[in-house]
C-alpha cells in the first residue's frame, strides 16, 4: 500500500517537471549560496590558524620591544642568563615578481612544536637558504635564482627561510623582530625585567587577533549567505505548496482507499527528505564551485583589509558538506511543515477542490500585517537602544522581514486604486486579476523585494563608502614620494641625501601599543602643512594642531574614537610610558582595523627613542628627478618606493576588492529571487487556464492575453522594485550609521546614486521579463483546442 | 620550527647522504681537515675550537659521593659540529652547538640539552682566557698564572629540574690518547685527537628537587676532535673512564661494526700513559637492561690479559639514558674484580 501511495505522489512531479525542477532548482540554490559562504569561513578561519600557530607560534609566548626591533646582543643575554628563547626576524621583502613577508626562523633554537610542520624537511638546505612556501606563494614569486620549495603548512604570502636567510634578504643589521618563548625553562632564572626591562613578555594567544578583527567580516558574509538561504527557501515553499494543493484530489483518494493519514504524512516528508538530499548534494556541488571561485577575492580582501594571509585554493571539508546538508534539510522542514501540518489536519473526504493555496483572506492579511507591524516596531526599538554588530544585524532582519511582509499589502493597496481609476473593461479586469493573484504570487514578490532591496542597499553602501574614501585617499596621499628604508643606518643616510632634494621629509616612525584596552599603534607625526591643509578632523579642540605640535595632546583615529567612547577635549588616552594624553581629535583612517594615536614627533622621539623609521613621506615639486636620483646616486632599489598613483592604484585596488564579494553575492541574491518568481508564475500559469478561457471565449486573442500576462509581472515588478527603494535606502542608513560602525569603526555619510537604481531597475526589469517570459509564450503557443477544452472540463 | 627538525639536525648536518652511523659520525669529510700521525698537540692552543674539522667536543664527567653519603654522577659536554670548515661573523657561521648535561642518582638520571648557532655569542669556546660556553651553561678556567688552563675549571649547568655548579681541581698532567694524541678508530686507519685530564679533583653543589646537596669526588676531562672518528659501518661505540683505588686511571672503548675495533690507554698515578693496540681489552657485555624499547647492556666485563685486569662493572643507575635529541646511556659506575674503584660508562648506537 505504502509503495502504491508512493508511486501515485511520485507520478505527480513526473506530469509536473517543469515544478520539480523548480523545487530541485530552490533548494539547490538555497543550499548552494549558504554552503558556498560556510566555505569560504571555514576556509578563511582555517588559515588565520595557520598564520597565528606561525606567525605568533600560536601557544607559545612572546618577548617584544615596543619599537618591533630587538638587538641580537638581548637575545644572546637572555640566552646567556639561561632564558630559553628563539630569534624571529620578520619583514617584508621583494621575492621573484611580487612582495613576500619573511620570516626568519633559526630552527636550532626554536621551541618544540611550534611552526609549520613540513612533511619533508631538508634541514641542511634551510640552514643553506631554502625557503619554504604556500604553492600559491611560489606561483606569484614566479622564476627567482632563491631557492624554493613548497609547503602548505605556510600562510599564503609568506616565506620560511633560516634566519641567516632572512636577515640578507631584508638586509637587516643585527636585530631581531622578537623572540619566542620556549615552555620548558631552567629553574631559577633571573626575571625578565632586571635582564632587559624595555622588552615586554607578551603571553600566548595574545598576539596577533586575526580571528578577531575579521569576525566582522565573516558575519556579514554569513548575513549574505542566510539572506540567500531564505530567499531560496521561498522558492522550495511555493512549490511545496502547489505541489500540496494540486495532489489534494490524490490525498483525498488515497485516504478513502484506506492508507492511514500517519503513512500518508510519512510518505510526504520522506518524499521532502529525499528531494532535500538529491538537491542538497547538488546545490554541495554547485557552492564548493562558488566558493573556489569567489575565495582569491575573499582571500585579497582579507589580506588587503586586515593582512590576513588565506590562500586562494580551496580545500574540501567533509564537516563543511555535512553542515550544508543539515541546514538543507532544516530549510526543506520549515518550508514543507505548512503543507504537513495541512495535511494533518485535513479532514479524510475534504473537498478536492484547489483553493488558493496562500489564502488571501481579510484575516490573513490583516495577520501579516500586524507582523510587519510587529517587527517595525521592533526594527524601531533595535535602532533606537540596540548595541552591538549582532543588534545591528538584527535590526537590519527586522527591517527586511517587515518590509517583505508589508509588500503584498501595499501592493493589493496599489491594485485596488489603479482598479478605481480603470476605464476600460479590459483594464479593470486587468488590475482586479493582478490583485486576485497577488496572494499566489506574494511569496516571489516577497523575495524579489528582498533581493532588490538588499541590492540598493548594500550597493548604496558600497558606492557611498567608496565616494568618501577616494575623497579621503586624495587629502590622506598628499606625498609625492614614500621611500622605506630597510635599517636604521640606511634611513640616517637617506634623510642625508633627501634633505637638499626635498622639500619636506616626513619621517614615519610607529610602536605597538594597547590603546584602552585594544590592540594599537602610536604614530609620530612631524609638524608640517602638509598634515595641518590636508587632514580632515572630527570634533578637534580649538588650535588643535598647535597644541599637538607642543606636545600637549594626542590625534585618534575614528575607530578609537568610537570605540573607545572618547571626546575631544574632556576624555584622556593612557600611552605605554607616558600616560593620560588629552584627546585633541579624530580623524578618519578607513581599512585600518587597529586603534591609532598620533603624537608630536619631538614627543614621540622622546618618550620612544631608538625607533626605527620605517618610511619617508617626501614633497617635492618633481617626482619623477627625485626618484630617478634616489635610484641611480642613491642606489634604492625600486621596491622600497612608492610614488604617489601607486599608493593612490594600490588603496583603490584593495577597497574595490574589499567589496567585490558583496557585489558578487548580491547579483546572485537577486537571481535566486528571479527564479523565485518564475517558480511562482509557471506555476501559477498552469492553474491560470480557467481563468484566462472566458476571456478569450469573449474575444482576446492569446497573443493580447499573453501580452497582459508579461504587463502584470512587470507592473508587479516595477510596483515591487519602488518598494524595495526605500527600505534599501533604510537598509543602507543602518549598514552606514551602525553595521560599519560596529564592524570596522568608521561611520560614512549616506550619499545617494539614483543612475545605479536605474541600473538596478533595469536588471531586475530584465529578470521579471526573463521570469514571466515562459508562461506568457506557452499560453500564446496554447491551441485554441486547450482553451476550449477548459469549457468541456468545466468543474 | 618542530621538533622533528630538530632530531635529526647532527644526522643531517654532515651530508645529504643518509644517516649512518651514530649522530652522522660515519659519514664522509669532503672539505674539511683529516687528522694526521705525529701532528704534536700544543696547549693551551688546542684547548680552543679547531672550525676546520667536521666535529669536536669538551667532554667532562665525575663521580661524585655527597655529605649526605649518596654517590652520584655527573656529565657536563659542549659538542660543536660545522656545516662547512671555517668560521665566520654572526649568522654566516656555518658552526652549531650542542650543550649535554646530565646528573645521575641512584633512583633517578636527568638530563637537558642546548643548541645554539656559532658566530652570535650565544655559544662558544675561546682561549684566553679559557671558557666554553653555550648559553648560561659554561665551563671557565680559573687557573693562575702560569698553570694550565684545565688545572681549574668551574662548570655550570641546569636544566628544568636539576643543576650543578662544581669546581675541578687538576692533581696531575694532562695525557695525550693514543699516539700522542692520535687516536686510531677503526681497522681502515679513521682517527681523532683525542686527549685527557684525567685526574680532577671536584667539589660543589649539586641542585636536586629535594634541594642542594654539597658534592665532592673525582673527574675526568677529555678533548677530541675530527672530521671522520668513525667507519661507515660502525654504528656506536661503548667507552669507559675508570678511576682506581691506587690512583691509576685506565681508558678503553670498543668501536661496534663489522669487526668490533678496541683501544684503550693504562695511565699512571704520574700520567704515564701506556696506548693499549686493537684487541687488546675485551668488552663482554653480562646483563642488559630494557630502556625506551631497547636493550642495553649496562653491565660489562672487562679483561685485559697481558695487564691481568678482569673487572666487571655496575652503574649506579641502569636507566642512565640521555633522552635528548641525540640520545645515548651515559652514568657512572662501580668495578670490582682483579681491581676496584669508580668510573663512568657511555655507550651510543643502541
Amino acid at each position: 500500500m505504502i509503495r502504491t501511495a508512493l508511486t501515485a505522489l511520485l507520478s505527480h512531479w513526473l506530469r509536473n517537471p517543469v515544478q520539480l525542477a523548480m523545487l530541485l532548482a530552490g533548494l539547490a540554490l538555497a543550499t548552494a549560496l549558504w554552503s558556498g559562504v560556510q566555505a569560504l569561513n571555514a576556509e578563511a578561519r582555517a588559515a588565520y590558524a595557520t598564520a597565528e600557530g606561525l606567525l605568533s607560534d600560536g601557544g607559545t609566548a612572546q618577548i617584544e620591544h615596543p619599537s618591533g626591533q630587538i638587538d641580537l646582543a638581548q637575545f644572546v643575554a637572555l640566552r646567556r642568563a639561561g632564558w630559553q628563547v628563539s630569534p624571529v626576524l620578520e619583514g617584508r621583502a621583494e621575492i621573484g615578481a611580487t612582495r613576500v613577508t619573511v620570516l626568519g626562523i633559526e630552527p636550532l633554537t626554536a621551541p618544540a612544536g611550534t611552526g609549520p610542520t613540513l612533511a619533508e624537511p631538508d634541514l641542511e638546505g634551510f640552514f643553506e637558504g631554502l625557503g619554504y612556501a604556500h604553492p600559491q606563494t611560489l606561483r606569484e614569486i614566479g622564476p627567482t635564482e632563491m631557492p624554493l620549495a613548497p609547503a602548505e603548512a605556510v600562510p599564503v604570502g609568506t616565506v620560511l627561510v633560516d634566519i641567516r636567510r632572512a636577515q640578507r634578504l631584508l638586509d637587516a643589521g643585527l636585530y631581531i623582530t622578537r623572540m619566542t618563548l620556549a615552555q620548558e625553562q631552567p629553574q631559577g632564572l633571573a626575571p625578565l625585567e632586571s635582564l632587559a626591562p624595555d622588552l615586554r613578555l607578551v603571553p600566548p594567544g595574545d598576539g596577533a587577533e586575526l580571528g578577531g578583527l575579521t569576525a566582522s567580516f565573516h558575519l556579514n558574509l554569513t548575513a549574505f549567505g542566510l539572506l540567500a538561504f531564505a530567499v531560496g527557501l521561498f522558492i522550495v515553499h511555493s512549490a511545496v505548496g502547489l505541489a500540496f494543493e494540486q495532489r489534494r484530489a490524490m490525498f483525498r483518494t488515497l485516504r478513502a482507499l484506506g492508507l492511514p493519514l500517519r503513512h500518508l504524512t510519512a510518505c510526504l516528508a520522506t518524499e521532502m527528505v529525499v528531494f532535500a538530499l538529491i538537491a542538497g548534494s547538488a546545490g554541495l556541488v554547485l557552492g564548493y564551485a562558488l566558493a573556489a571561485a569567489l575565495l582569491p577575492d575573499v582571500a585579497l580582501t582579507l589580506r588587503g583589509l586586515y593582512g590576513a594571509p588565506v590562500p586562494g585554493a580551496l580545500q574540501f571539508n567533509p564537516l563543511w558538506a555535512l553542515a550544508g546538508l543539515g541546514m538543507t534539510l532544516a530549510g526543506t522542514g520549515l518550508a514543507g511543515a505548512q503543507a504537513l501540518w495541512r495535511l494533518w489536519h485535513m479532514p479524510p473526504l475534504a473537498p478536492a477542490r484547489p483553493r488558493a493555496w496562500a489564502m488571501a483572506s481579510r484575516r490573513a492579511m490583516r495577520r501579516q500585517g500586524l507582523a510587519a507591524l510587529a517587527l517595525a516596531a521592533m526594527a524601531l526599538g533595535l535602532a533606537l537602544w540596540g548595541s552591538g554588530l549582532l543588534a545591528g544585524f538584527a535590526l537590519l532582519a527586522a527591517v527586511l522581514l517587515a518590509a517583505a511582509l508589508a509588500v503584498p499589502l501595499l501592493l493589493a493597496l496599489i491594485l485596488r486604486m489603479a482598479e478605481r481609476r480603470a476605464t476600460t473593461p479590459v483594464a479593470e479586469w486587468f488590475w482586479a486579476d493582478s490583485r486576485q493573484n497577488l496572494p499566489r504570487l506574494s511569496l516571489a514578490l516577497m523575495a524579489l523585494m528582498l533581493a532588490l532591496a538588499a541590492n540598493i542597499g548594500v550597493g548604496t553602501m558600497v558606492a557611498s563608502f567608496r565616494a568618501t574614501f577616494i575623497d579621503w585617499l586624495d587629502l590622506r596621499l598628499v606625498a609625492e614620494v614614500n621611500v622605506m628604508p630597510r635599517n636604521s643606518a640606511e634611513a640616517a643616510e637617506l634623510q642625508a641625501f633627501l634633505a637638499p632634494r626635498t622639500d619636506a621629509i616626513l619621517p614615519m616612525q610607529r610602536i605597538d601599543a594597547t590603546l584602552a584596552g585594544q590592540p594599537g599603534q602610536v604614530y609620530a607625526m612631524k609638524d608640517h602643512a602638509t598634515f595641518r591643509d590636508n587632514w580632515p578632523l572630527f570634533a578637534p579642540v580649538p588650535d588643535v594642531w598647535d597644541r599637538l605640535a607642543a606636545g600637549e595632546g594626542v590625534l585618534v583615529n575614528e575607530q578609537l574614537y568610537r570605540r573607545a567612547g572618547l571626546r575631544a577635549g574632556s576624555d584622556t588616552l593612557d600611552l605605554p610610558g607616558i600616560g593620560a594624553m588629552p584627546v585633541l581629535g579624530a580623524y578618519p583612517d578607513y581599512g585600518n582595523p587597529l586603534a591609532q594615536a598620533v603624537l608630536a614627533l619631538e614627543r614621540f622621539n622622546a618618550a620612544y627613542p631608538d625607533t626605527p623609521i620605517r618610511q619617508f613621506a617626501i614633497r617635492t615639486s618633481d617626482a619623477p628627478a627625485l626618484i630617478a636620483a634616489l635610484q641611480d646616486d642613491f642606489g634604492l632599489p625600486q621596491g622600497q618606493i612608492t610614488d604617489q598613483a601607486q599608493a593612490k592604484e594600490l588603496s583603490m585596488a584593495i577597497f574595490e576588492r574589499t567589496f567585490l564579494i558583496t557585489r558578487a553575492l548580491n547579483v546572485l541574491t537577486l537571481a535566486v529571487a528571479a527564479v523565485a518568481l518564475f517558480a511562482a508564475l509557471v506555476t501559477l500559469s498552469g492553474m491560470r487556464l480557467a481563468q484566462l478561457a472566458p476571456l478569450w471565449a469573449l474575444g482576446l486573442t492569446a497573443r493580447e492575453l499573453a501580452a497582459l500576462e508579461l504587463g502584470r509581472a512587470l507592473v508587479l515588478g516595477a510596483l515591487t522594485l519602488l518598494l524595495a527603494l526605500p527600505v534599501g535606502l533604510a537598509l543602507a542608513q543602518v549598514l552606514l550609521a551602525i553595521i560599519n560602525v560596529q564592524a570596522f569603526g568608521w561611520r560614512l555619510p549616506l550619499q545617494l546614486f539614483p543612475g545605479d537604481w536605474a541600473r538596478l531597475g533595469l536588471w531586475a526589469m530584465l529578470a521579471v521579463l526573463a521570469a514571466a517570459a515562459l508562461p506568457a509564450w506557452r499560453l500564446w503557443r496554447r491551441g485554441p483546442s486547450q482553451l476550449l477544452r477548459v469549457f468541456a472540463h468545466e468543474r | 620550527m618542530n621538533v622533528k627538525l630538530v632530531i635529526p639536525l647532527l644526522l643531517a648536518l654532515a651530508s645529504p647522504a643518509a644517516p649512518q652511523g651514530f649522530a652522522g659520525l660515519g659519514t664522509s669529510a669532503e672539505g674539511f681537515a683529516i687528522p694526521e700521525r705525529g701532528r704534536a698537540l700544543s696547549f693551551p692552543e688546542d684547548h680552543g675550537p679547531h672550525p676546520e674539522y667536521r666535529i669536536e667536543w669538551w667532554y667532562l664527567t665525575a663521580v661524585l659521593t655527597g655529605e649526605d653519603g649518596q654517590e652520584y654522577g655527573v656529565q657536563w659536554t659542549l659538542f660543536r659540529s660545522a656545516l662547512a670548515p671555517e668560521e665566520a661573523e654572526g649568522w654566516d657561521s656555518p658552526q652549531v652547538w650542542m650543550g649535554h648535561a646530565g646528573l645521575t642518582t641512584r633512583e633517578a638520571h636527568f638530563s637537558a640539552e642546548r643548541f645554539g648557532r656559532g658566530g652570535i655569542g650565544q655559544a662558544g669556546v675561546e682561549t684566553a682566557p679559557f671558557s666554553a660556553w653555550i648559553d648560561d651553561w659554561h665551563m671557565t678556567s680559573r687557573a693562575g698564572d702560569g698553570q694550565d688552563a684545565f688545572d681549574h675549571l668551574e662548570v655550570v649547568a641546569r636544566g628544568a629540574e636539576f643543576g650543578f655548579a662544581l669546581d675541578f681541581i687538576a692533581e696531575g698532567p694532562l695525557v695525550l690518547q693514543g699516539d700522542q694524541g692520535y687516536s686510531v678508530k677503526s681497522p681502515a686507519g679513521q682517527a681523532s685527537y683525542y686527549y685527557s685530564q684525567p685526574f680532577f679533583r671536584v667539589s660543589g653543589t649539586l641542585d636536586l628537587p629535594d634541594g642542594p646537596v654539597t658534592v665532592s669526588g673525582q673527574g675526568w676531562l677529555d678533548r677530541e676532535w675530527s672530521s671522520q672518528p668513525l667507519a661507515e659501518d660502525q654504528a656506536g661505540w661503548d667507552w669507559v673512564s675508570l678511576i682506581f683505588e691506587d690512583g691509576h686511571r685506565m681508558m678503553g672503548f670498543q668501536l661496534r661494526g663489522a669487526q668490533t675495533f678496541t683501544a684503550g690507554t693504562w695511565i699512571t698515578p704520574e700520567g704515564g700513559a701506556t696506548p693499549l693496540p686493537d684487541g687488546a681489552v675485551q668488552f663482554t657485555p653480562l646483563q642488559h637492561t630494557r630502556i625506551n624499547g631497547r636493550e642495553v647492556p649496562t653491565h660489562w666485563r672487562i679483561d685485559w690479559e697481558d695487564g691481568g685486569l678482569s673487572i666487571t662493572t655496575e652503574p649506579l643507575n641502569p636507566h642512565s639514558w640521555m633522552d635528548l635529541s641525540v640520545s645515548y646511556w651515559e652514568g657512572p659506575l662501580r668495578f670490582s674484580g682483579t681491581h676496584s674503584g669508580r668510573g663512568y660508562l657511555e655507550m651510543t648506537g643502541y
